[in-house]
């Protein structure tokens, strides 16, 4: 049996910015920033599946990158943006190109993993916007789904590249009938 | 599966890193990209009193190049080392390492200091540091140590960082004359620990005839293994070379053991099969490298918050 | 006018809320609620010597510490064995918390309640439990040795031992002019969907009643189950499924000890407690599948026709066995694929051992029994010299012999009798889809540039559909909007789309105005849950059924309000009209207004209604003595038998000549479940079940050493495939209806795992040139299988050489 005194747990306030809203809370800093999301700030799109780093369900985008948030604590969060699954849509609800191919393709199935997927693959095409199929497919294979055996994941993935050249196309369009 | 408790400190300079460090003494653990650590917290496997987090320590997110290397700060992530065209251009074995580091969304976060200071014998940075013959910059309050390879590996997860030190930089030092690299491994899942990495220099002269061979091993031995196999292949070149016989050197001084995943028997086959492999790029690569290119030196940096 | 939904990819109406981060999965629910977590077993087997709680006792937010000793009433009794059968004649289950022994790594010992997770951990590394340990018994040759016993009480670790038979196969394979016999063994995996297992329950002291989410495949068992362990009436608790995030069959497992033990301690603290299972304790207490020994005896003729086969079969059932004995019973039966066996006999023996429980894993018994069975038909065409699929073809059970009687029992007590299937017809298709005929054209040029390849085939017949029953409730509102709903759960199959397909066609209405409810017992009490295959075929066509009533209603009404005779009345995108008279029509929310006499108009609609209802029938009440208010109806499917479906795969593989890793060139399936409700949702049930039969080929195994540990309990060495593992899988469909059933559907989500193990075994085998009879099977293991063949140790394929000297002779 333990005997020792359990000290009190130290408690931060800390101040994070998530698909662009400031957002302050009290934690301890073990306090997991999946944890954080989901039950501090209520942003439950985020998912937990092993919380060691390796299904990539809980996957969100700091400044930017996708960064697993099981392997971060949210006192370290603080002073970086910070966008989930929740902030990837226009602020008008349009779906992210992504996340119209994942529904156009069949590329989820009981959506658990999902989150984690669409937050890695909308950080890709920002940086490879042509991707081939070898390449769509390197780009998640760092997430696991149990669902789907990724054949419409790796789709999606092209067809998203698709569906963000077509509306810059209709952006052109617009923008030239003016 | 929760992290245990922990005391936070969160530094903004390395001073005061270097303060919190010598006040916690062994009771701490340092907190950089943490996806080796925070996996081990969450399994309760570690529980560190003090965790002192680095990651505002603006002054160390560099990778600094110049022509004789690439010094790398604690708080460059993999995917900035990966990324750095002037620290490939100098040390290409760096990215042919770093991209085999687990999955790109790991690399993003982990550091490449963070994860040499792990000294995980299957982790890719230790055998690229070991190939390299590079060293590790550790500072403690009042004073830095500069830590060859040779001795920075102590054992499995075991450093020779002493209490209230931090690793503040590697340096991987530029492979002279015509030399190529390469760097492959075989793991059961793509992004996997290898059962078994190779990581291979081969210099040639200007007739492209070996000169020197030499190439370090991954997940086969407790600290990072280099080997020189030069004996069995000098004087030869990339078509006269018979590669077999390095990797019959090598597998002398092999003692691997097994898992899982893969018997000590065939990570021996793989030892030898990626010897091979890696052996014959590194030499086509040496016969296109320009002994007599010079790089000027870049820095990136980039702040911490 | 309409389009037909029935056969069409339409999109997913869940995937609205899945993709935005608005899904609501167990954990998403009950902020504000405590917390569990458990003090589990390190042990294989022990007994409880002591536990010391006090080292917990000033954890901050500590809430409450459960032993086995405060457990009240009916839960401190062990969990209900939930399929009883007379075999079963050794069932053991265990306790919601050990009670004196512990019998695996994993088994719950102590609960703990606290404010939080982080908490509640805190507490359990505080709670010391004394253990004297045991030896446990660990493996399927030692369940079987019986030195030593699991369970005290249970003679040769024995819970079961059943044979079946037709004629004598004994007799049949010993008069046979060829004979052989396979010595097989299959290893353990497991479902590990993304999401655990979770357990939220929410006590309302004042109105004594008990709300359950849960992350399971079946609300209305596990309703039951919490109702009769906590002694309340079943009117008292409701239990509701929320998004669930896969399950593949552990989740139809019920009730795990926390779905009994949260809401009993929800009720006792007057508060809500949720648990959320994590990734380890998942590994370690949820449950396994797979692992089988099997021994196989054949004797056949000279164009390989079987005529007797004889299985004995070794099981592994874990610890306990709360499911009954399914999964053996389901590999005796469904071993038989599409082939007729002779005479036919099947012992199998389910044993206990020191592990995690095994239950249905997505499959269910069948990739072991396809294994077994296609083992032999490989092992009998290269006996012969044959093509494999020569062999195979000379053993289909025809068309024209449908339906064909096994003389069995299924796994639901009922017999064995396939409905439909046309197996010369899909295996013409997978030979043309994988150019079966070409192929050895291509290893030549393959061999010429160094390199090893093989090709395999593999068949199966999955009976899919099971009873006892599904229902259905539809009813269309005042607004003309529909709401379905019935009992059976989702887990990512898209019933929310399937079963408003199959609405929108028969009451035709558009699919936007149909929203569909599963697994929510306030919605529907009456269900039995989501496995075996069986939703579409159950749930979809009782839907179906009680559309029809509700359609059949609908026009009664519509008749009389368009002084119209209902049979020439029609329903077109909502509308109630006269065949060939469109003007004349009424909406069907209308409809739904004059099937519920008011005295009071609220809207527009009523009003609108109240103008078209016209004279009153002075002679007839307003409700008819056989009606009843409301535009709903509510049917039930319960079919005598299951529906069979069937598929065959094909797989090209590259054997790396030096690091015996392997490589799938090419994945072929073809794939017949009657007709398609949603092509689009049926080939994604394919593709994800085979990529869980390439993890349990060549990746995923359940490794324990011979302590009982679990040694590989992390996503880091269980090794489920990434994208990077999963080959491109190509697929044709056979269409071959189900007489059985109105919709003429059969089963299609367990399929694509089911010959998984069975085509890469032949295919590497194919490739190596020596048998290969283990699976899963790892470079590093396939390295060592050359090293032994080298050796001599293992004889090389036959390829026909002894038989057709023989024969010559």
């Amino acid at each position: 049996m333990t005997d020792t005194q359990i000290p009190t747990e130290q408690r931060l306030d800390i101040r994070l910015s998530v698909n662009g809203v400031p957002h302050t809370t009290t934690v301890t800093p073990r306090r997991l920033l999946s944890d954080c999301l989901r039950h501090d700030l209520g942003l439950t799109g985020t998912h937990v599946g092993c919380e060691h780093g390796v299904c990539g369900a809980c996957t969100v985008r700091i400044d930017g990158k996708p960064m697993r948030a099981c392997l971060m604590f949210a006192v370290s969060a603080q002073g970086h943006e910070i966008t989930t699954v929740e902030g990837l849509a226009e602020p008008d609800g349009t779906m992210h190109p992504v996340q119209q191919a994942f529904r156009e393709c069949h590329g989820l199935q009981c959506g658990f993993c999902t989150p984690g997927f669409l937050t890695v693959v909308s950080a890709f095409l920002e940086e490879n916007p042509t991707p081939t199929e070898e390449e769509a497919r390197e780009a998640v294979s760092g997430n696991l789904c149990r669902c789907t055996g990724y054949q419409n994941i790796v789709k999606s993935v092209l067809r998203a590249a698709e569906i963000t050249e077509e509306r810059k196309g209709c952006a052109h369009a617009e923008g030239d009938a003016r | 599966m929760k992290p245990p408790a922990f005391r936070y400190h969160a530094p903004t300079d390395l001073a005061e890193a270097l303060d919190a460090l010598a006040e916690v003494g062994h009771d701490g653990k340092v907190l950089a990209g943490g996806q080796s650590l925070i996996p081990m917290l969450n399994m309760r496997l570690a529980a560190p009193a003090h965790l002192v987090d680095i990651n505002g320590l603006s002054e160390l997110a560099y990778v600094r190049t110049d022509p004789g290397g690439v010094a790398v700060g604690a708080l460059a992530r993999h995917a900035e080392v990966e990324a750095d065209e002037a620290a490939h251009a100098v040390v290409p074995l760096l990215r042919q390492g770093l991209r085999l580091v687990a999955h790109p969304v790991i690399r993003n976060r982990g550091t490449t200091v963070g994860s040499l200071a792990h000294a995980d014998p299957s982790g890719e940075m230790t055998a690229v540091l070991a190939l390299l013959g590079g060293s590790m910059t550790l500072a403690r309050k009042g004073s830095t140590r500069t830590v060859a390879v040779e001795d920075f590996f102590v054992g499995p997860l075991e450093a020779s960082i002493e209490e209230g030190e931090l690793a503040v930089a590697a340096y991987f030092p530029r492979l002279p004359g015509r030399t190529g690299t390469e760097f492959v491994e075989i793991a059961r899942r793509h992004g996997d620990y290898a059962m078994c990495g190779v990581a291979a220099a081969v210099t040639v002269d200007d007739d492209l005839r070996i000169v020197s061979a030499r190439a370090a091993y991954l997940s086969l031995s407790p600290v990072p293994l280099v080997l020189d196999l030069t004996d069995a292949l000098i004087g030869r070149t990339a078509d006269t070379a018979v590669w077999q016989d390095a990797a019959t050197l090598a597998a002398g001084s092999l003692e691997p053991e097994g898992d899982i995943h893969a018997t000590a028997e065939y990570r021996a086959q793989l030892a030898g099969v990626l010897t091979v492999r890696a052996l014959r790029t590194a030499t086509e690569r040496a016969a296109l490298v320009d002994p007599n290119g010079t790089t000027g030196t870049t820095s990136t940096e980039r702040s911490a918050r | 006018m309409t389009t037909k939904m029935f056969g069409a990819p339409v999109q997913r109406t869940e995937d609205l809320r899945l993709l935005v981060g608005n899904g609501r999965y167990l954990d998403d629910l009950g902020e504000g609620s405590y917390e569990a977590a458990f003090v589990r077993s390190p042990h294989a087997r022990a007994r409880i010597t002591g536990i010391d709680v006090t080292g917990a006792l000033d954890v901050d937010g500590l809430i409450a510490i459960y032993t086995y000793e405060d457990l009240t009433g009916r839960v401190a009794e062990p969990l209900p064995l939930l399929i009883p059968h007379p075999a079963l004649t050794h069932g053991r289950t265990a306790y919601p918390l050990a009670k004196e022994f512990v019998n695996h790594v994993g088994e719950a010992v102590v609960m703990v309640v606290a404010t939080d997770r982080y908490l509640a951990e805190d507490a359990c590394e505080r709670i010391t439990v004394e253990y004297e340990a045991l030896p446990p018994v660990v493996g399927i040759e030692n369940a079987h040795r019986a030195d030593r016993l699991v369970h005290d009480d249970v003679p040769g670790n024995c819970a079961a031992h059943l044979v079946q038979e037709v004629g004598d196969a004994p007799a049949a394979i010993a008069a046979a002019p060829n004979r052989l016999e396979l010595k097989l063994d299959i290893e353990r995996s497991a479902c590990m969907p993304m999401e655990g297992r979770g357990v939220y329950a929410r006590w309302d002291a004042a109105d004594e009643s008990l709300r359950v989410y849960t992350s399971t495949q079946t609300s209305t068992g596990v309703r039951a189950a919490v109702a009769a362990k906590l002694d309340l009436p079943l009117d008292r608790v409701e239990c509701v499924t929320p998004d669930v995030g896969g399950g593949f069959g552990v989740k139809i497992v019920h009730p795990w000890p926390e779905e009994i033990l949260i809401p009993w301690a929800a009720r006792l603290l007057d508060h809500e407690v949720k648990w959320t299972e994590d990734r380890r304790e998942h590994f370690i207490s949820a449950a396994h599948e797979r692992g089988q020994l099997q021994t196989v005896r054949v004797g056949f003729d000279d164009d390989g026709r079987l005529l007797g086969l004889d299985v004995e079969i070794l099981h592994d059932n874990g610890a306990y066995t709360p499911y009954g004995i399914i999964v053996p019973i389901i590999t005796s039966t469904q071993l038989l694929g599409p082939y007729k066996p002779g005479a036919y006999r099947v012992d199998f023996r389910s044993l206990y051992t020191n592990t995690v429980i095994v239950t249905p894993y997505r499959g269910a018994g069948r990739p072991q029994g396809v294994f077994a069975m296609e083992r032999a038909m490989d092992a009998i065409a290269d006996h012969l010299g044959k093509d494999r699929t020569e062999v195979r073809a000379v053993n289909f059970i025809q068309p024209d012999e449908m339906p064909y009687d096994h003389g069995l029992l299924f796994q639901d007590g009922r017999p064995l009798i396939y409905d439909s299937g046309d197996f010369p017809g899909s295996l013409d298709a997978l030979k043309k889809l994988v150019g079966w005929d070409e192929f050895e054209a291509y290893r030549a040029r393959a061999r010429a540039e160094g390199r090893r390849v093989g090709i395999g085939v593999a068949c199966y017949v999955e009976g899919t559909g099971v009873g006892p029953y599904e229902g259905g409730h539809v009813q269309v509102e005042t607004t003309g909007k529909v709401v379905v709903a019935t009992g059976l759960t989702s887990q990512g199959q898209g019933h929310q789309t399937v079963f408003a397909q199959i609405v929108a066609d028969e009451l035709g209405v558009p699919i936007e105005d149909v929203t569909v409810t599963t697994g929510d017992t306030r919605r529907f009490p009456y269900a039995v849950g989501t496995f075996a295959s069986r939703a579409a075929v159950m749930s979809g066509n009782a839907i179906a059924l009680a559309a029809r009533n509700v359609k059949a209603k609908a026009l009664r009404i519509a008749g009389e309000a368009l002084e119209a005779d209902p049979r020439d009345l029609e329903i077109v995108d909502g509308q109630v009209r006269v065949k060939g008279s469109p003007g004349a029509s009424v909406a069907l929310g209308t409809v739904a207004v004059l099937s519920n006499p008011l005295r009071y108009a609220f809207d527009e609609a009523s009003k609108a209604a109240t103008q078209l209802t016209g004279k009153a029938d002075f002679s007839k009440p307003p409700v008819a003595e056989d009606d009843e208010p409301g535009l709903e109806g509510r049917d039930y499917y319960s079919p005598p038998t299951a529906t069979f479906a069937n598929g065959m795969h094909a797989v090209i593989v590259e054997t790396d000549p030096d690091t015996a890793e392997i490589r799938i060139l090419r994945y072929c399936v073809v794939h017949d479940c009657g007709h398609l409700i949603n092509p689009m949702i049926v080939e994604g049930q394919v593709h994800g079940g085979v990529a869980q039969g390439v993890g349990g080929a060549l990746y995923e195994r359940m490794e324990y050493d011979e302590h009982g540990q679990l040694v590989n309990a992390s996503f880091m060495d269980f090794l489920m495939p990434y994208a990077s593992e999963v080959p491109k899988i190509e697929i044709d469909h056979l269409e071959t209806p189900s007489p059985l059933n109105p919709l003429g559907i059969k089963g299609a989500g367990e399929a694509g795992v089911i010959p998984a193990a069975a085509v890469f075994a032949s295919a590497i085998e194919d490739a190596e040139g020596f048998p290969i009879t283990r699976m899963p099977i790892q470079p590093s293991e396939l390295f060592h299988l050359r090293k032994r063949f080298a050796a001599g140790e293992i004889p090389a394929l036959r390829r026909g050489a002894d038989h057709a000297a023989g024969t010559h002779r």
